[in-house]
């Protein structure tokens, strides 16, 4: 102990490694609301295996006198449950890590890394305070106690996390907590572990959530009163967002028979009046493709997230990519307009998902709200979310007699009428239909009916969300990315801190806003970086703009790419 | 009988002369005019076939969608507006074979819908393969050695999952289709009611007159509220029992399990959200 000097300044990340079954979920939700509360930035993301018991997973916290939002490689305290879980993320321990364990169980060998290691007897605190589950517990604590939380505060936040608990369980806790806190500061008495992190009190008042949050608040602000969804990860935490909210915002919620029903649930329920969405992943997705087309035939609003995870078929079920943008761009038979959208942050999450009901009530198209497993499980702390803005724009008309759902319009868009409400017949038919909804083989009708459904994606497009510079706009190399990515390449792009490199986010990535070619012939080099392995928004630029992107960076392994990574990778194709 | 409330004047139908379907439409606009069903207010879902074409000759508001896929909007069309009479009507292929898995869960949710099956053993707008229901041995381009699988038996099948209301009928007999309509209509809950139907293009064997010798109706002395019962009626095959085989009064339906009816039965279009309150939501994530 007395050797280590440990004085990392302004920005600390700190990795917990364990089993699953472990509780380093736990950890995470209780250190980065405290810690938040304590006044500091807050960044928490994780990556797990797809087990319940067992393996290995981690989560990595950082705490920073500054904002930070995205994720980075480098291990400035880790702790390791066990070996295993040493083991896991031994490659990003340097030596510089400090490395917080019970060293005797981790370590054998005299040529380990013991100079950085703080021994903690965790098994016997743990068992002091009632047993070998409560290790997380003594984890948290350690970690409260190093950022020094006050340790009422330490205790009231862990009492209230397990509030609802069986007395004993609370208590244990409670006492497994401050058992690790102690520990902790007794062992720091000599304060060789420096750690000069600024707080801000306004930070202590911000808002902490994570992406799977931002969608449900989005999807509320949106008007949002049904979702039909049948479980997958990592989109299922949307699904369950709102059902603990639905009683309290008028949402109806169904866990459907399987995603077929839960799309064809959510059709008939924007015909009968309701604004629906579903939430899946790729290969729940997959089966909704069929519903689709419905939405196109029919020109239903129709809203899906979908959260991406490494495929095809059952893939790497925890993981991330970015590897569905094609599928979405082409899901269903026939050709029909859409919307796809891609919030990069929070503030995004919320705002793309309040949109995208608006835009499909007023254009009748499916909007994807396109994220991935990182996004779903990645918190950090935002000054506010701005509802102010916010309005849920209804688009229904009242009927009247003679009403025709299909009307031939300029626009495209045939005003939408729902059943009771109006003296008018709404009919709405998958085969091509006349003006009315019935069925038609009128071939002359059905290519006036296909130029109507198109038609509507001019004004979608004069409708679409700006990409978004970050940079001076004086740039020569310019950096893409969509999606998830967005905070990555900031701080990356920060790092790297040169004049002529700017980065352009999409966050509507179809139709395309009318400036994006613009912004890409400005530069003499472009990059673009996405998180699968064909580069698939560039083949969208290509195919739209017939723009060719100089380079790319791609990365499909089902992990997010790191800030540091990007940096040299950035630096290498920029020569 | 009242007048036709539901008839759609001059238009195409694109059924067969001599479709068993012309009599299934007839029981189920007499049906709906007797109720004293408001057109308005009913809205008819199917799926794909020549069966799901029948809501286009129905006065009503129409949800065609896809095959196999009545259920589910049903289903959702019926939780978004309560005050609507929804009806899913389809074939045999759409509502057991494609949609088999649906028609499985709506019997476990119990929304209050009607549900037709027109049952004729056999696809036609497909122009004559098996169907879920064709019985063992029938032949046809594609079965060319005769149908091997179990022919399924819906209604057995929506007992032992404890559907709310069971019932078959024959299209042959219009005036007591249009009765047995009447009790699933009004049943409030999932009602399902199967009508056996001939299919004069497709089907050489199980014709008007084989179904005319194969039914009878459920004795009038029969009680449909033994479960059990129903089930040993239901499994009856060489004749097919007709009639109400079982209701259960007491099973909740979907809508009325929903928070969002506890306070009242607005429908959802008719709702607007109060953003300040979302705004406390937003506000909670700022912690304590």
């Amino acid at each position: 102990m007395n050797d280590i000097v440990f004085g990392k300044k302004d920005d600390v990340s700190v990795v917990l490694s364990g089993e699953a079954g472990q509780g380093i979920q736990t950890v995470e939700q209780i250190l980065t609301g405290l810690l938040k509360l304590s006044g500091y930035n807050i960044f928490g993301t994780k990556e797990y295996m797809s087990r319940v018991r067992g393996g290995s997973n981690s989560t990595l916290i950082r705490v920073s006198s500054r904002r930070v939002t995205s994720v980075v490689d480098a291990i400035d305290i880790l702790i390791p449950f066990d070996r295993a879980a040493f083991d896991h993320v031994a490659s990003r321990v340097s030596t510089d890590t400090l490395i917080i364990c019970e060293a005797d169980k981790l370590f054998t060998d005299a040529m380990e890394p013991r100079e950085r290691v703080i021994d903690i007897p965790f098994a016997a605190l743990a068992s002091e305070a009632g047993g070998a589950m409560y290790l997380n517990t003594v984890a948290t604590g350690v970690v409260a106690g190093l950022f020094e939380i006050d340790r009422d505060v330490f205790e009231h936040h862990v009492r209230e996390y397990f509030a609802g608990n069986k007395d004993a369980v609370i208590h244990n806790n409670v006492t497994a907590g401050c058992n690790g806190f102690n520990e902790i500061q007794r062992l720091n008495k000599s304060g060789r572990i420096a750690i000069d992190i600024k707080r801000n009190a306004a930070v202590a008042d911000e808002i902490l959530m994570n992406g799977a949050s931002a969608i449900g608040i989005g999807a509320i602000a949106g008007g949002c009163n049904f979702i039909a969804s049948y479980p997958m990860s990592p989109a299922t935490a949307v699904l369950v967002f709102l059902a603990a909210h639905s009683a309290e915002y008028g949402i109806v919620v169904e866990q459907a028979e399987d995603e077929i029903a839960a799309i064809n649930m959510a059709l008939g329920a924007w015909f009968a009046g309701a604004r629906a969405m579903v939430s899946t992943s790729g290969g729940g997705f997959a089966l909704m493709e069929e519903a689709i087309g419905l939405a196109g035939m029919i020109e239903s609003p129709i809203v899906v997230h979908l959260a991406q995870r490494p495929g095809p078929a059952t893939g790497l079920p925890t993981r991330t990519e970015q590897g569905d943008l094609q599928l979405v761009f082409y899901a269903g038979h026939g050709e029909f307009p859409r919307i796809i959208l891609a919030p990069g942050t929070l503030d995004d999450a919320v705002y793309c998902t309040h949109q995208a009901f608006n835009l499909a009530d007023k254009f009748q198209v499916p909007v994807f709200i396109m994220t991935d497993q990182y996004l779903m499980d990645t918190y950090y702390n935002i000054p506010s979310v701005n509802l102010s803005d916010m309005r849920i724009i209804k688009y229904i008309v009242k009927t009247s007699e003679g009403y025709r759902r299909y009307e031939l319009t300029d626009s495209g868009i045939s005003p939408r009428g729902i059943p009771g409400f109006g003296s008018g017949f709404v009919c709405a038919d998958s085969d091509e239909h006349d003006e009315d909804g019935h069925i038609t083989e009128d071939l002359d009708l059905r290519v006036r009916m296909v130029d109507k459904r198109l038609a509507k994606l001019e004004a979608m497009r004069q409708d679409a969300i700006p990409p978004v510079l970050t940079g001076d706009a004086a740039y020569t190399v310019l950096v893409l990315g969509w999606g998830s990515t967005c905070n990555v390449i900031k701080e990356a792009l920060s790092r790297i801190g040169r004049d002529d490199l700017a980065f352009l986010h999409f966050v509507q990535v179809y139709p395309l806003h009318p400036d994006t070619i613009d912004y890409l012939a400005r530069a003499d080099k472009v990059i673009m970086i996405e998180g699968n392995a064909t580069a698939q928004l560039a083949g969208m630029l290509k195919r739209e703009l017939d723009f060719n992107v100089h380079e790319t960076i791609l990365k499909y392994s089902g992990l997010q790419f790191s800030v540091e990574e990007l940096v040299e990778r950035i630096m290498e194709k920029m020569g | 009988m009242r007048e036709d409330n539901f008839d759609m004047g001059a238009i195409d139908i694109a059924w067969c002369p001599g479709c068993g379907n012309f009599s299934i439409l007839e029981a189920l606009r007499g049906s709906l005019s007797e109720l004293d069903i408001d057109p308005e207010k009913l809205v008819m879902v199917s799926g794909i076939g020549q069966a799901a074409k029948i809501p286009h000759y129905v006065k009503c508001h129409v949800f065609n969608g896809l095959h196999g896929r009545a259920l589910p909007p049903a289903t959702a069309i019926k939780a978004a507006n309560p005050a609507l009479t929804v009806i899913a009507a389809g074939g045999d292929g759409d509502m057991y074979g494609e949609g088999g898995n649906h028609f499985l869960h709506t019997l476990r949710r119990n929304p209050d819908i009607t549900n037709i099956v027109h049952n004729n053993m056999v696809y036609g707008l497909t122009k004559g393969q098996a169907s879920p229901t064709s019985r063992m041995g029938f032949t046809t381009p594609v079965q060319v050695g005769g149908v091997t699988e179990v022919p399924m038996n819906a209604v057995a099948i929506a007992i032992a999952q404890d559907a709310s209301f069971v019932a078959r009928a024959f299209s042959g007999d219009v005036e007591r289709t249009r009765e047995i309509m009447k009790k699933a209509i009004a049943h409030r809950g999932y009602a399902l009611i199967e009508i056996l139907q001939n299919c004069v293009s497709f089907n050489k064997i199980n014709t008007f007159q084989w179904f005319r010798q194969h039914t009878y109706y459920l004795e009038d002395s029969y009680v449909p509220t033994d479960r059990a019962d129903a089930f040993r009626r239901a499994t009856e095959t060489d004749a097919l029992p007709l009639g109400v085989f079982y209701v259960n009064p007491d099973k909740p339906c979907f809508e009325d399990t929903l928070p969002v009816y506890r306070l009242t039965r607005e429908p959802l279009f008719m709702r607007t959200l109060d953003l300040n309150r979302l705004a406390d939501l937003v506000e909670s994530k700022r912690g304590s």
